[in-house]
């Protein structure tokens, strides 16, 4: 059980802010090198996005879509092996657009045989295509975008781009304008082995990291808002959390990179270059989905598990950030998710921009998020016909849904654009003590990067610690 | 430390980041990162360690002085050698 505020302690050797996977990560590396770890978090349940909810005997599942096969590895030496062993593979990846229509495992070796098939791609090139976005690392230049990749290798094939890019749009936010770096990394996870999933859903997998956190000594605070970090000397030394002053030697925010500069940190204790750069990091978009429950007793058949689909006549960022986009993945959970619970629910998931919600009147935003879960009805009337009639709850969240839960800067759903990433990790270098972890740059994002980079982070506060 | 006892340390870490890591065939003077399949989470692991178990502070500079086995006696052997 989480502390309550009245009882934790007056000082700690770290606090964290914010209990993402990232801060989550970084609370139980902290714990496990021997430093005494609080984390606090403002909602009442821990896990940031990576959430759920129950309506009406349903459990909606908010961000698990799928995870590289990276994720087995890492939760093996950074959780522990319960954990691990909870983690199956979803093995029907389906594509349907006006473009093509197709179902994949998602890794390598079914990617080569379908754009040898079904594209007409010479053997030659797709492994030069492959080799090259594998051998792709963080220190490259970063110069070349998505677009340019794509052209080097399929010029004009805007239906192999879309192959290659709409999934990748949807686990991290990022288009054909990003640096192609960004594109390589997250692709050649996936590539890998394909894509996998939490069996017992997100509120198993976040019980069983609360219960390996309490077990390894963290203090876990939740409902506790943090107004302030507090900074003497130019080094951080607490934080104020219900006008309650909490004094540590190092502080790690899982807030959003913005939210810890503009927000929780007072400017004058950056530089002006620093803070300058700060400005400039773009938030990503954010998202819209609509939660839809199938009525008990009722069943659905296999149509696959992650179905990327449009009829957009071809892949174009923009039109996936429209709020009348035709384009959202279905993520459908079938009983096999949560074994035992013998439920189906699905999960549309819309890329979108904060700014067309944030201006409409109480009115228009109701009737907007009406039209947007009848959008999503219909189209799912085409992979399940007769769907509507077995759908007992649906309900939808928009960006600012994202940003009331998560706090985030404009509700971002994929934290910052790749120079978020600089700034991140530079930090500590401004004011001593004081770190970021969660999801920046493009690459730190997804429940694999949040979690990776959390041990990253921890690193860095580690050696801080005993420096 | 005695250079063979910096390659069980050594050793005796991995071992805790793979169980499965098998040692038989292993060339002391080959990157262990291919051999063992390591990756770059996993070198952070070796310098985490490094720093619980002894205290060792290695600067990311340092990092390519793990590449195999033998260069990280090398590196290692003067940081260790009171211990």
């Amino acid at each position: 059980m989480p502390a309550s505020l009245k009882e934790i302690k007056e000082s700690y050797d770290v606090i964290i802010i914010g209990s993402g996977l990232g801060g989550l990560t970084t609370a139980n590396r902290l714990a496990y090198c021997g430093h005494k770890v609080l984390l606090l978090e403002h909602h009442h349940r821990l896990g940031g996005l990576a959430t759920w909810f129950k309506r009406r005997g349903h459990i909606f599942d908010v961000s698990l879509h799928g995870f590289p096969f990276g994720m087995i590895k890492t939760c093996r030496k950074y959780w522990n092996k319960e954990i691990m062993e909870s983690i199956v593979q979803l093995p029907n990846i389906v594509f349907k657009n006006p473009q093509f229509s197709l179902t994949t495992t998602f890794n390598k070796v079914d990617f080569t045989k379908l754009l040898e098939s079904d594209f007409g791609i010479k053997t030659e090139t797709i492994e030069r295509f492959f080799t090259s976005v594998s051998s792709m690392n963080f220190f490259d230049d970063q110069s070349m975008t998505t677009k340019e990749l794509f052209e080097e290798f399929f010029p004009g094939r805007s239906d192999v781009h879309r192959l290659l890019m709409e999934p990748i749009t949807y686990a991290n936010g990022s288009t054909m304008d990003d640096p192609a770096i960004t594109y390589g990394i997250v692709f050649s996870n996936f590539m890998n082995k394909g894509v996998f999933t939490f069996s017992g859903g997100t509120d198993k997998l976040i019980g069983m990291m609360e219960k390996e956190l309490i077990k390894n000594g963290v203090t876990i605070c939740t409902n506790a808002k943090v107004d302030k970090i507090v900074i003497e000397d130019g080094k951080v030394c607490g934080v104020v959390v219900a006008d309650k002053k909490i004094t540590s030697t190092a502080v790690v925010s899982n807030s959003g990179i913005t939210n810890t500069i503009f927000n929780l940190t007072d400017k004058k204790h950056f530089s002006d270059e620093f803070f300058t750069k700060a400005k400039e990091v773009r938030v990503n978009n954010s998202s819209c989905q609509v939660y839809m429950g199938i009525k008990k007793g009722e069943t659905i058949e296999d149509v696959g598990d992650l179905l990327f689909t449009s009829t957009a006549p071809e892949f174009d960022s923009e039109e996936l950030l429209d709020l009348h986009t035709r384009s959202k993945t279905f993520s459908i959970y079938y009983p096999k998710t949560r074994p035992g619970l013998e439920r189906y629910t699905i999960v549309a998931s819309m890329n979108s921009r904060y700014s067309d919600w944030d201006n409409l009147s109480a009115d228009e935003y109701e009737k907007q998020k009406q039209e947007l879960i009848s959008r999503s009805i219909k189209d799912l009337e085409m992979y399940l016909p007769g769907v509507s009639a077995k759908i007992d709850w649906a309900e939808a969240a928009t960006p600012k849904t994202f940003n009331t839960y998560t706090l985030h800067t404009r509700g971002t759903s994929f934290g910052t654009k790749f120079e978020g990433l600089d700034v991140s990790r530079s930090i500590h270098k401004e004011i001593g003590g004081l770190f970021h972890v969660g999801s920046v740059g493009i690459i730190m994002s997804g429940w694999l990067g949040a979690i990776n980079y959390g041990v990253i982070v921890s690193n860095d506060v580690d050696c801080y610690l005993r420096a | 430390m005695t250079n063979d006892e910096i390659k069980d340390l050594v050793l005796d870490i991995i071992e805790g980041i793979d169980d499965e890591a098998d040692f038989a065939s292993l060339d002391p003077d080959q990157p262990l990162r291919e051999q063992l399949d390591l990756d770059s989470m996993d070198f952070l692991d070796i310098v985490m360690e490094l720093r619980k178990r002894h205290q060792l502070q290695i600067p990311e500079q340092d990092y390519p002085n793990l590449a195999t086995l033998n260069s990280c006696v090398t590196y290692l052997a003067p940081l260790l050698k009171d211990v």
